[in-house]
């Protein structure tokens, strides 16, 4: 165990940096050829679904990564999680660099970091009991402890997350979807970790549920100390959720802000029409932003700012050169040239 | 156990087994068969392998409900005098064993170079998915018939006779592996891509175990459907092999070569030596697939919801 | 007269040994040009409500009571041939994913003109002019280029728009469009909205709007039924159902959306789960996740009150109306 050095209380807790990943396009070579001014090229494409990610996640904060689809926010989480490799950049985690830790030693981290995954209906092993299921990770990580103990812990556990824990005999599939989601987040606290990534927890069950599952998280960091990076689409979720917010759009970070800052005065284009397009209970119909041109694809990523086909505000630099990511007055950093310039308010 | 048990009698597929009558029957004659055969030594009025109770003279009997019948061979005997009810029961009881040890060894490697080629994909993968491309380019009966009279040739037909059984079982066996590594492969494509599988990629397993205790058990379903399909196979290569006198000897015989004793003799009156074991090997294989086709559509659909 | 009646609808699912009630009861009535949100949660039978009005209940599901009027016809009773006249003609349906409704082998423009040749006598020439007129009404760029492509080339926002075109295809009168925004990003989902409530205020067409999403409904939508375990529990003007739910249901369901709480505190959620369909609770079939439960709840399904077109299901507003 790396545990001899103390963790500073000051330190982020995991730090992305510079991280990008693309994915190739599985082709066969033949259809890679392309003629090119008269010549045979080989032509190999990749998705890229990260460009340059800087992000840091502070100790007990609950960090909420927004975009639409296909924005990489969903990478990041894997990434972070070590289920994907990195093309470039790296992953810290309490000052430890893990991205390319062999899995042995890897293992000490694995127990502070755990995910809960979108889907109730497939993060759970259809042919495995609830028991078997939430044993697994003690057993595991902890391969001397009795099974008097690792009973007691899987009770304890699913009390904690509001499943009857006389049901630990049951299959996923007697159970609905919001508990399905409990006991996805059960698996994920029973090795006690200190930080969790929630990629889209919530976004799969009905409207009451949803406020169920979010209650819960909520309760566990509050008990548990714990560490959010959660990974969603919905905006209203995110204004009530986290401390702060990093809105993605194709693979790179727009802005971020304090989730109050961000929702009083967002200041990145993309990120005003987002919050704009909210369906809220109002009287009057919305005056939302119309974002005109389509997302562009990954695979052909625009120059200069990406979002620039798709903006009012966009000029001759924005087609050019891509906006770095720069501290504003009031505390969000933003990556547009327009904000920069003073160019847009 | 009893919670496994009750399970299972709430389940859907006992539920549609019960309201099936294909399926019914198709159990029903499979298990009379199956244990028929097995008690073959109990309930069989000779024993064939027994050469001191085989009378030269009782050769060729009709049925004996014919008018040359003997009352005490009621299928009649074959060209050897053997009772024909007890040849087919231990014949019988040769073929299932066959089928299923045949089965078996597919399964053990079908399932291995599957869960291989499919979870750890890349090179692994494509050298091994050639590798069933190229076995599944010759067809079984070809890579028998090459391999076993090699083995006859060069090793002589007495020891051949006495290790006919474990050659036929090796060699579909093995010839037959591909069907089952492409729908393991299949399967664990499928499975991997899930969220469970990163659940405890997430926890650190390895993946041995991964592919193991969580993948493997997942891809059951469309294994066992496969499974009965090929017994039937199995069974009907062993016969087919058997016929064309590259199968079990005269001595032991197997369906396939009691119809291939009979065939010489067909021509001459004796069709009961053609036809019974013929029969039985028809209604073993219809209803092993008729079962295999009722399986295939109780576990296709859903198999996530209820 | 109302455009759409639907009157005492009952569908019925058997399976196994029993039969499951999809829905239960289901009344409401659709005007010309309306705009109607059916509000629930998976399960709650919007979907299967939209299906049987169509006359589209798949086997081993059939519509057991009820019947469905529009245009003075009962829908419930027509023969199949009837029927085709009126399915994808005057009411016509819009679907969460796009593909359902598109054929990814044909080009936009063949699947739109052969859809106007089944139901109008147009010739090629004439319905590509009119599909083109319908893309550029969905605000499609450069219709005449996109008429001539496969529906794979196109973005999910694209596609919807194009489903959108082919629903107006026909000038229907009503378009029932089940969660037609929820796979779409919100950007996109807001846009696709606004459209179609544009095109149905100008041509007159009445919407169904089939969804989960109460902000969604509570800006389109003039009237909203919401609708839980198969029975419709309130029924009213959209205004008053947002901002004065009277049902403990639908009052907790808007209660627990995240802008109704301050940030950072707990949201407000309702306890428990909405019940299967096999295991519908007597009485009321809220009650166990409520908290004005009575001994009467338990035990007696609860009929409609209220009046000028708001409708509850629930002794508990039944006995407060009853005190005034």
């Amino acid at each position: 165990m790396s545990g001899t050095e103390q963790p500073s209380a000051t330190r982020d807790l995991v730090s992305i940096k510079n991280l990008s990943k693309s994915f190739p396009l599985t082709k066969g070579f033949l259809e890679q050829l392309h003629f090119q001014g008269g010549r045979l090229v080989r032509k190999r494409e990749s998705v890229k679904a990260i460009n340059g990610v800087n992000l840091d996640v502070k100790r007990g904060e609950a960090l909420c990564v927004v975009g639409e689809s296909g924005c990489g926010k969903s990478t990041v989480a894997r990434v972070v999680m070590g289920l994907l490799q990195p093309t470039a950049g790296s992953i810290e985690y309490d000052g430890q660099r893990i991205d390319n830790l062999p899995p042995d030693r890897l293992l000490p981290v694995r127990r502070k970091m755990q995910m809960i995954f979108q889907n109730p209906y497939a993060s759970l092993n259809p042919r495995m009991t609830v028991q078997q299921t939430l044993e697994e990770p003690m057993r595991f990580h902890n391969p001397g402890i009795g099974n008097g103990e690792l009973r007691d812990k899987v009770r304890t556990v699913m009390d904690s997350v509001g499943v009857d824990p006389s049901w630990t005999e049951r299959f996923p599939h007697e159970f609905s979807g919001g508990q399905r989601q409990r006991i996805s987040i059960a698996r994920a606290l029973m090795v006690d970790p200190e930080f969790i990534v929630a990629d889209e927890p919530i976004s799969a069950l009905d409207v009451s549920i949803q406020a169920q599952v979010l209650n819960l998280m909520m309760d566990a960091m509050e008990q548990r100390s714990l560490t959010y990076l959660f990974i969603t689409h919905d905006l209203s979720v995110v204004e009530h959720f986290g401390n702060r917010v990093a809105v993605m759009y194709l693979g790179a970070l727009c802005e971020l802000a304090e989730t109050r800052t961000l929702f009083e005065s967002p200041r990145h284009p993309y990120t005003r029409a987002l919050i704009s397009a909210i369906p809220k209970l109002t009287r009057e119909r919305p005056s939302h932003i119309k974002l005109t041109g389509e997302v562009p694809t990954p695979i052909n990523l625009p120059s200069g700012c990406f979002f620039h086909n798709r903006c009012v505000y966009a000029n001759d630099r924005c087609k050019v050169e891509k906006p770095p990511l720069l501290q504003t007055d009031n505390g969000s950093q933003v990556a547009c040239h327009g904000i920069e310039e003073g160019r847009i308010d | 156990m009893i919670r496994y048990w009750q399970l299972f009698k709430e389940s859907a597929f006992l539920y549609r087994f019960r309201r099936d009558k294909v399926a019914i029957a198709s159990f029903s004659v499979l298990m009379l068969l199956v244990s028929l055969s097995f008690l073959a030594p109990l309930i069989a009025p000779f024993d064939p392998y027994d050469p001191a109770g085989i009378d030269i003279m009782d050769s060729d009997i009709p049925p004996s409900w014919q008018e040359e019948g003997d009352p005490r061979f009621s299928l009649g005997t074959d060209a050897q005098g053997r009772d024909m009810l007890s040849t087919m029961l231990y014949g019988t009881r040769i073929s299932i064993t066959i089928g299923l040890f045949a089965v078996l060894l597919q399964l053990f490697l079908g399932i291995a170079l599957g869960l291989a080629a499919g979870y750890f994909g890349g090179r692994i993968d494509s050298f091994l998915m050639r590798l069933a491309d190229i076995q599944l380019s010759f067809s079984t009966l070809m890579v028998a018939i090459v391999v076993l009279a090699i083995f006859q040739a060069s090793f002589g037909t007495e020891l051949y006779n006495d290790l006919a059984i474990f050659m036929l079982i090796l060699v579909i066996g093995i010839a037959e592996w591909p069907q089952y590594a492409r729908t393991v492969r299949a399967s664990v494509l499928a499975e991997k891509k899930k969220e469970y599988v990163d659940a405890v990629r997430v926890i650190g397993l390895g993946s041995g175990r991964i592919m193991f205790r969580h993948i493997l058990p997942n891809t059951l379903s469309p294994i066992l459907v496969i499974s009965t399909v090929q017994v039937a196979n199995a069974i009907m290569s062993e016969a087919a092999l058997s016929f064309l006198g590259l199968g079990m000897p005269v001595n032991k015989p197997s369906l396939g070569s009691l119809i291939n004793s009979g065939f010489e003799y067909i021509l001459s009156g004796s069709w009961w030596i053609t036809t019974f074991p013929a029969l039985v090997l028809i209604l073993l294989v219809l209803v092993i697939n008729l079962l295999g086709d009722w399986l295939r559509d109780v576990l296709n659909p859903k198999l996530y919801k209820d | 007269m109302p455009l759409l009646e639907v009157r005492g609808l009952e569908v019925k699912f058997p399976i196994r040994q029993y039969e499951l009630t999809a829905l239960r009861d289901v009344s409401f009535s659709l005007d010309k040009g309306q705009r109607l949100g059916i509000v629930g949660e998976s399960g709650a039978g919007k979907s299967v409500a939209a299906f049987a009005i169509l006359n589209l209940i798949g086997r081993p599901g059939y519509i057991s009571k009820g019947e469905i009027i529009f245009e003075g016809a009962n829908l419930a009773k027509m023969s199949p041939q009837q029927l085709r006249t009126i399915r994808g003609n005057r009411i016509n349906m819009i679907f969460q994913d796009p593909m359902m409704t598109l054929n990814p082998v044909l080009t936009i423009g063949t699947q739109m003109i052969e859809c106007l040749q089944t139901h109008q006598n147009l010739s090629k020439g004439k319905a590509r002019e009119v599909a083109i007129e319908k893309l550029r009404q969905v605000q499609i760029p450069s219709p005449h280029e996109r008429i001539d492509q496969y529906p794979h080339e196109l973005s999910g926002g694209m596609r919807q728009r194009v489903v959108i075109a082919i629903a107006l295809l026909t000038d229907p009168s009503v378009i029932i469009a089940d969660e037609p925004t929820t796979a779409l990003d919100v950007t996109i989902q807001a846009e696709i909205m606004e459209l179609l409530v544009e095109l149905c205020e100008t041509s007159d067409v009445a919407l169904m709007l089939i969804t989960h999403d109460l902000g969604v409904v509570s800006q389109v939508t003039q009237r909203t039924i919401v609708m839980y375990a198969g029975r419709v529990v309130e029924e009213g003007p959209t205004r008053q159902i947002i901002e004065n739910a009277r049902h403990p249901y639908t009052h907790g369901l808007i209660d627990a959306l995240p802008e109704r709480t301050n940030p950072g505190m707990r949201l407000n959620q309702i306890p428990g789960v909405m019940p299967s369909l096999n295991a519908i609770p007597k009485g009321c079939s809220f009650h166990p996740r409520c908290e004005h439960q009575t001994e009467l709840c338990r035990t007696e399904l609860p009929g409609y009150v209220g009046q000028e077109g708001i409708r509850i299901a629930c002794h508990w507003v039944a006995s407060q109306e009853q005190q005034q």
